[in-house]
């Protein structure tokens, strides 16, 4: 959970209040916050004069808009057909593994998150997964080991 | 059909000055600024291969005062990653191709909208961008850009699905007509290009026509940028004339037991062994937005068009009937089949849906499903079922 | 103009123009499912499909506007295939159970099911096993997501014509759907219950909560007294689901065949909306008084209308500051219930706890209306069950009466009388022409200066209307009215509503009185009105409530005798301690979402 209110005011001050704000603002949430909260949706609805209905229905239309609760670090192993073809099951299973959780689930620390994403653009360096934006590319289950480690702190 | 053989050329991402390309191209009228890219035969690098000139054209006939350049950098297609490296390493090709489109069409601001599985470049490209400003400001031209991000939608590629997002909504494409020249982004007339497309234009003007339409073929003229991956010991981005054989790029790229190259991505085609010497990659055979996968014989075709049709069934906007349920319907069809619960007959049937979503759905994306639907199962059809 | 071809015959239509029009023209029917008349086209259910000679795929017709020498066919053999297709995709995305379906008979899915898609399923059942749970959470209907075929019409009436924007579509792909904010259950999210979405859904993923069965338990306990009023717009619709073209009154017809179903008592809504009259008159009045002589900065102005249950909800959702300027007027509905229970009781010398009180009404917001914690001041349930127009045409098909042969009867009394005054309640601007023949009147002693009483400027479809109204030659009580200028606005639909409100409140424009109705061409076109809806339905239904005003003995509200005498033997006097107690309300803030 997060204050809402006054930090969805300062985004809609810096993106404007039009609908086409609407996009820069709840991006801007998630890569501060990781998920949108039913608090948040309502807030930014509430400033740019739309329904909360309408943000969820956005929201919800992309998958990197979240709208359940997510872990401070957001995992998203692609399972597009090379990265699916060069290992990626290996990667999920390390990954399983260390965190202690499965595909879809938070860390009870709410460090992590994994998911599973359609292809993210680096299927010549497959295995690949990003990390909330940072890309992680050639994967060993040695070396996803290594990347999520950094995450730890 | 003569074929060109495979040839690799570096224009792309070739060292360029292109403050002495916009400078030249700003002193061009418009209307010689889109002659030359009609006549260079550029059609459009992002999958539909509109030509790219006729594009221009038709938005510079527009009356309206307000207008727009977008640079498609949503990148989704499975299989491509070429757009991630052109912005990389020569987003000031980019900017300076949208700078000289603009002034081809009478448009003083450009969007890019950028994938946000790429956002990790933006710092980058700000860098960038800020140069490409003050460059143009120091010209004395008046052209600025803005970044906007998408947040994980492949439909958003698509042309009018993309404004919608810009626009702030979902991304479900829109009707046609109107078209995106007479009205697109915020109803204004507006170009939408892929990032490819833009450099190559820039260097169009910056070489002239002549030049350009000396590489390629008479229907795919010039040379791209291919993102090869799948089954192959040299995966990576690699500058290509167009009109080579598929065969002469397994030649290339293959690992001594490739059996099918799927050309475009999961919209695509799946060229199959026996096909590889007779099929062209470009408009007169297989065209491509540059994903090329290759696939050796260990790989289960299956597999492939399972994971494929996965990825339709959950990237469908999902608006439409016969892409929502058609895809859902396709990717349970084929387990049935495999796990020999619906007869293998019930293929012909799904090939059949296959072609009605072709003709029927709203958008690109429900009507190229079926071309990888259709070339795996025609050629791999035992694998489908056994 | 530009010309075409559709299936060999040439045609001439404006530029523009649709394929599905231009067909209409030639009597060429193209099958349709999210299209609807009053709403932006979407072009998402490909049903309406056709052949355009040299495209590369099949064109929407519903979408596609018609170009010079186009050749369409709608019926080739590609066209059929598809479409046939796309009707069975749907029927396999849906949990198809029709025999048990509210919609039964009465759906467009079904329908062109009918047409195309008999016998054995191409494709897979993707919902069979497949759990799902129905939103039974508002009062007012059900939302059935299993039935839903994605059409958005409904997403588009709440956003376009209601500003409401309570649902919306939600996810993507094969998980796309109908949601409200997070999924939350109906009754807990802006949604205002107007129906309008139910009344243009397809399908039975929305329907009315129906209270068919317990009004039939009631009629047949010996143990109660059962009194059903009729709201005013549903004589001039409930003839289209009996076999009546739109616009045919069939007030007489309804009133013999209430009876026939048993009802103890048959009323009018009618006598409380004269009722509402008076006593709003009397209340904008007083207002205005307070305002103008005693310069009371506290009382609100201008005031609004509270006669449509769901522009309350709308109010007291999005602008909860304007509250104090609603009405404190109860809806004529639950004037009536709380009537019912006291007054007619009393004088009938019935238990007010035998009575059950139902009332007719075209409109869903009214079930809401009815359970509000505040509509109790009989210290009963003040309206016990409210029914739509269209559950009444199924009681009516239920009790296998012949509605097309019924002689006309009349009202009972007490509490049965009409006038003209009241049946235009039903129509966008019927309150507001009402209440100025009755103000106008109490204030000069003369009848409003329109030619018999029409107060033209106040009618007719236009979504926000003005009119202002010059007082002169006023009474002795009233002279700090004299040649002061009535500015009155009128407006219906919520989109309208929202526009007007948000006006008023930020100072760009100034009223004494606003009406407002929930829905398009108000209550006329209530979300409980027979289906389908158009605007050249409710035009017929508008006509005929004018029809019906023009040709009844009286005109006034002050002067139904009903009113005269409730005042004389009840309620004493307008805005007095009993009138207050049980003809007036008072409103809640709600939240935004
Ligand atoms: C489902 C779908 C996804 C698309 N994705 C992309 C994309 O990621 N990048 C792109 O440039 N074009 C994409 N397109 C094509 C665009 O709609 C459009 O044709 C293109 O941006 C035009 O640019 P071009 O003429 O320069 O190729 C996509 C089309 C469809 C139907
Ligand atoms: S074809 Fe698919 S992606 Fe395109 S509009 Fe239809 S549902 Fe959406
Ligand atoms: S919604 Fe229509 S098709 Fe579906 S079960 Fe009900 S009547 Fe049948
Ligand atoms: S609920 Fe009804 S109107 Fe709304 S999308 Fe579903 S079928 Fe269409
Ligand atoms: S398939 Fe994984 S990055 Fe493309
Ligand atoms: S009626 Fe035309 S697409 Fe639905």
């Amino acid at each position: 959970m997060y204050h809402t209110g006054n930090m969805v005011k300062e985004l809609a001050e810096k993106h404007g209040r039009k609908r086409e704000s609407l996009m820069p603002i709840l991006q801007e949430i998630i890569t501060k916050h990781n998920y949108l909260t039913d608090d948040a949706m309502v807030a930014v609805a509430t400033e740019l004069d739309i329904s909360a209905a309408e943000v969820y229905g956005t929201a919800s239309f992309y998958t990197f808009l979240d709208t359940k609760e997510r872990g401070r670090n957001v995992i998203r192993v692609c399972k597009t057909i090379t990265c699916s073809m060069k290992g990626k099951n290996d990667i999920i299973s390390t990954l399983e593994d260390i965190l202690k959780i499965k595909v879809g689930e938070t860390t009870p620390d709410k460090m992590f998150t994994l998911l599973e994403t359609n292809c993210i653009g680096w299927c010549h360096k497959a295995p690949a997964m990003l990390i909330n934006d940072m890309p992680y590319t050639d994967l060993t289950p040695e070396t996803v080991i290594d990347v999520v480690k950094g995450y730890m702190r | 059909m003569k074929n060109k053989g495979l040839t690799k050329v570096d224009l792309i991402f070739e060292s360029t000055d292109v403050r002495k390309v916009m400078k030249k191209a700003f002193e061009m009228t418009s209307n010689e600024i889109i002659e030359q890219i009609l006549e260079s035969g550029l059609k459009g690098r992002g999958g539909a291969g509109f030509p790219t000139g006729l594009k221009w054209k038709y938005t510079a006939a527009e009356k309206e005062p307000e207008k727009y350049i977008v640079c498609n950098a949503d990148e989704g297609e499975p299989g491509t990653f070429k757009d991630r490296e052109i912005l990389d390493k020569a987003a000031a090709k980019v900017y300076a191709g949208m700078a000289i489109a603009g002034k081809a069409m009478g448009a003083r601001k450009g969007f890019i909208y950028l994938r946000g599985e790429y956002r990790f470049l933006l710092p980058q490209l700000y860098v960038e961008l800020h140069k490409f400003h003050k460059l143009i400001n120091e010209i004395g031209y008046d052209f600025s850009i803005e970044y906007r991000m998408g947040s994980g939608a492949y439909i958003c590629g698509e042309e009018s699905a993309l404004f919608e997002s810009i626009e702030g909504f979902r991304g479900e494409p829109r009707n046609k007509p109107p078209y995106p020249t007479v009205s697109g982004l915020f109803s204004k007339p507006t170009s939408i290009n892929n990032v490819e497309t833009l450099v190559t234009a820039m260097m169009i003007i910056e070489k002239g026509a002549g030049e350009y339409v000396k590489l390629g073929t008479k229907d795919s003229r010039g040379s791209k940028v291919f993102s090869i991956s799948g089954d192959t010991p040299i995966p990576g981005i690699f500058e290509l004339e167009l009109g080579m054989t598929v065969q002469e790029f397994v030649n290339e790229f293959g690992d001594g037991d490739t059996k099918a190259v799927q050309v475009g991505g999961a919209s695509g085609f799946c060229v199959p062994r026996k096909k590889f010497s007779e099929t062209i990659i470009g408009f007169e055979g297989v065209p491509t937005g540059g994903s090329m996968k290759l696939f050796n014989s260990s790989r289960s075709m299956y597999n492939v068009l399972h994971n494929y049709l996965e990825f339709f069934t959950e990237e469908s906007c999902g608006q439409c009937t016969p892409c929502r349920v058609g895809c859902q319907q396709l990717y349970k069809g084929i387990e049935m089949v495999k796990k020999g619960e619906s007869k293998s007959t019930y293929l012909n049937e799904l090939v059949k849906l296959a072609d009605t979503m072709k003709v029927a759905s709203k958008c690109g994306l429900g009507q190229s499903v079926g071309n990888a639907f259709r070339s795996i199962v025609e050629n791999f059809r035992e694998e489908i079922i056994y | 103009m530009v010309t075409l071809k559709i299936n060999e015959h040439e045609i001439k239509v404006a530029e523009g123009t649709t394929i599905l029009d231009a067909a209409k023209k030639l009597s060429i029917n193209i099958p349709t499912l999210c299209n609807h008349q009053d709403l932006c086209v979407a072009g998402n259910c490909r049903v309406c499909v056709v052949e355009q000679k040299g495209a590369r795929t099949l064109v929407a017709a519903c979408a596609m506007p018609v170009a010079e020498g186009m050749e369409i066919n709608t019926n080739s053999l590609k066209v059929r295939n598809a479409r046939k297709h796309i009707v069975e995709l749907l029927l396999s995305e849906h949990r198809a159970d029709c025999t048990k379906c509210y919609k039964n008979q009465n759906c467009e899915l079904q329908t062109l099911a009918n047409e195309f898609s008999f016998g054995e399923h191409i494709f897979l059942d993707l919902v069979a096993g497949r759990p799902y749970e129905i939103d039974r959470s508002s009062p007012s209907f059900f939302k059935d997501d299993s039935k839903c075929i994605r059409c958005q019409r409904c997403v588009r009436t709440c956003s376009e014509l209601q500003h409401v924007s309570a649902i919306a579509v939600a996810n993507k792909g094969s998980h796309q759907k109908i949601s409200s904010f997070h999924d939350r259950p109906m009754s807990h999210v802006v949604c205002t219950n107007c129906g309008q979405c139910v009344n243009r859904c397809p399908t039975g993923a929305l329907v009315e909560k129906t209270y068919i069965d317990q009004v039939w338990d009631a009629i047949y306990d010996p143990e109660k007294h059962v009194v059903v009023q009729t709201a005013p717009a549903v004589r001039v619709a409930l003839g289209e689901d009996l076999g009546f073209d739109p616009g045919v009154r069939v007030t007489g017809k309804m009133v013999a065949a209430l009876r026939q179903l048993g009802f103890d008592s048959v009323l009018d809504t009618d006598f409380t909306a004269d009722l509402t009259i008076v006593e709003e008159g009397t209340e904008l009045l007083t207002r205005l008084k307070k305002v103008l002589v005693e310069g009371d900065q506290k009382v609100a102005l201008p005031m609004f209308t509270s006669c449509s249950p769901g522009w309350i909800k709308f109010i007291e959702h999005k602008f909860p500051h304007m509250l104090p300027n609603l009405s404190t007027c109860k809806s004529p509905q639950q004037m009536f219930g709380a009537l019912a229970k006291t007054f007619y009781a009393e004088k009938r010398g019935i238990d007010p706890s035998k009575v059950v009180s139902v009332s007719i009404m075209p409109c869903t917001a009214k079930k809401f209306e009815a359970d509000r914690p505040e509509m109790r001041s009989s210290g009963y349930k003040d309206i016990d069950y409210v029914l739509t127009t269209r559950e009444l045409a199924v009681m009516i098909k239920q009790a296998g009466i012949n509605f097309l042969s019924l002689e006309d009867e009349k009202y009972d009394s007490i509490m049965g009388a009409s006038t003209g005054a009241a049946v235009i309640f039903g129509a966008t601007g019927g309150v507001m022409e009402a209440a100025l023949r009755t103000a106008y009147e109490i204030i000069t002693g003369r009848p409003v200066p329109f030619t018999n009483l029409d107060i033209v400027p106040v009618r007719g479809m236009e979504g926000v209307k003005e009119a202002t109204i010059k007082i002169e030659g006023t009474k002795a009580d009233w002279k700090f009215l004299e040649g002061a200028e009535l500015k009155v606005a009128i407006a219906h639909g919520l989109v309208n509503a929202n526009k007007l409100v948000k006006a008023v409140s930020t100072g760009k424009a100034s009223y004494h009185f606003i009406e407002i109705m929930a829905c398009p061409g108000g209550c006329l076109g209530g979300g409980g009105q027979p289906i389908p809806t158009n605007i050249e339905i409710r035009k017929k239904r508008m006509e005929a409530i004018y029809s019906e005003d023009t040709h009844m003995a009286i005109r006034k509200s002050h002067e139904n005798p009903e009113v005269v005498a409730i005042y004389k033997e009840f309620l004493e006097e307008p805005n007095g301690h009993k009138s207050h107690k049980l003809l007036h309300t008072h409103y809640v803030k709600r939240e935004s979402y």
